[in-house]
């Protein structure tokens, strides 16, 4: 069980490597893919079958909207020219970050052996409060449905931007069309009320 | 434990990219494997030794749950960041996409330089 975690990670390492090194876009999205497929089995052999599957679903979404992004433009290669500066600093405290990140795992509870205080009460009372068979939806529309709220929240207004961000006619133009189409208005009128527009 | 440190690595790595690298697309290449990266480590924290997933079967009872089952928390929570997450790199590119209608390139320090 345990080697098998550990070989899915070990995959998902060398994906990310490959994602960041190579120098062709398009190979890089496609190891970023590896690396999401890779996740979802290890959710799978977690216990989390909801997320698995939630996870394959966004990927495959994640995966159309980057191929968008490199497949339509020209450049997709990337040019030879680095920071030098940047690369050496950031290494040097990543490295830094990692050595301190492994003591820290020294210190927290060993893996398979959580702490659960809170979840316990939801595993034992969860279906007979709510009615719910799957614990994982109590607690996402019961107990923590505010949550769910605010995710609902940045998922509409991060889609509205994107959506202004893209939209092809900008405001302008659409309020001297809409003048035109309705002709309530003359000339005078649209520069007494418009101005310097 | 070496997956907790494992898991830790693949975080480094996605911030090595996000700062170190000078394409954009690669900078939210970046910003995704970090995302996984977290999800991962909460799901593992929340990992019980041979524990079964949080559902109800058929002819299940409750305590045989409340004994044997993973962690129900982290996961509804990363199941919440997931989906953020996709919202977030759609804004992500469609701003890319739009830098690139204007400059013709991803390269960020062309983009510094041609402004004004």
């Amino acid at each position: 069980m345990e080697i098998f975690l550990l070989i899915l990670t070990l995959i998902m390492v060398i994906g990310s490597i490959i994602a960041i090194e190579t120098r062709n876009l398009l190979s890089s999205v496609i190891s970023v893919g590896v690396v999401g497929f890779c996740l979802s089995i290890v959710f799978l052999m977690l216990g989390a079958p909801d997320i698995a599957i939630t996870q394959v679903v966004v990927e495959i979404l994640i995966l159309v909207i980057l191929i968008r992004a490199t497949i339509t433009t020209d450049n997709t290669s990337i040019e030879k020219h680095k920071d030098t500066f940047a690369v050496v600093t950031s290494l040097i405290f990543f490295g830094l970050f990692l050595i301190f990140a492994f003591l820290a795992v020294q210190e927290i509870h060993q893996f398979g052996d959580p702490l659960m205080r809170v979840s316990q009460k939801y595993l034992a009372d969860g279906a007979k409060e709510t009615g719910a068979t799957n614990i994982v939806t109590s607690v996402l529309l019961d107990y923590r449905a505010y949550d769910t709220i605010g995710e609902a929240t940045v998922l509409f207004t991060s889609i509205v931007g994107a959506f202004v961000i893209l939209r092809r006619r900008g405001r302008k133009q659409r309020k001297e069309k809409d003048v035109e189409k309705v002709g309530i208005l003359d000339d005078e009128d649209i520069k007494k009320d418009f101005g310097g527009f | 434990m070496i997956l907790y440190f494992l898991s830790l690595a693949l975080f480094v790595m996605g911030l090595y990219c996000l700062v170190a690298k000078k394409n954009i697309i690669k900078k939210v290449i970046g910003i995704v494997i970090t995302e996984y990266s977290i999800n991962m480590f909460l799901i593992l924290v929340g990992y019980r030794d041979g524990g079964i997933a949080p559902v109800l079967m058929k002819g299940m009872d409750n305590s045989e749950i409340a004994a044997g089952s993973v962690d129900p928390l982290p996961q509804a929570l990363v199941l919440t960041s997931i989906v953020i997450g996709l919202g977030v790199l759609a804004l992500m590119v469609s701003i890319c996409l739009r830098l690139y209608e204007k400059y013709k390139t991803f390269d960020m320090s062309e983009i510094k330089r041609l402004r004004g």
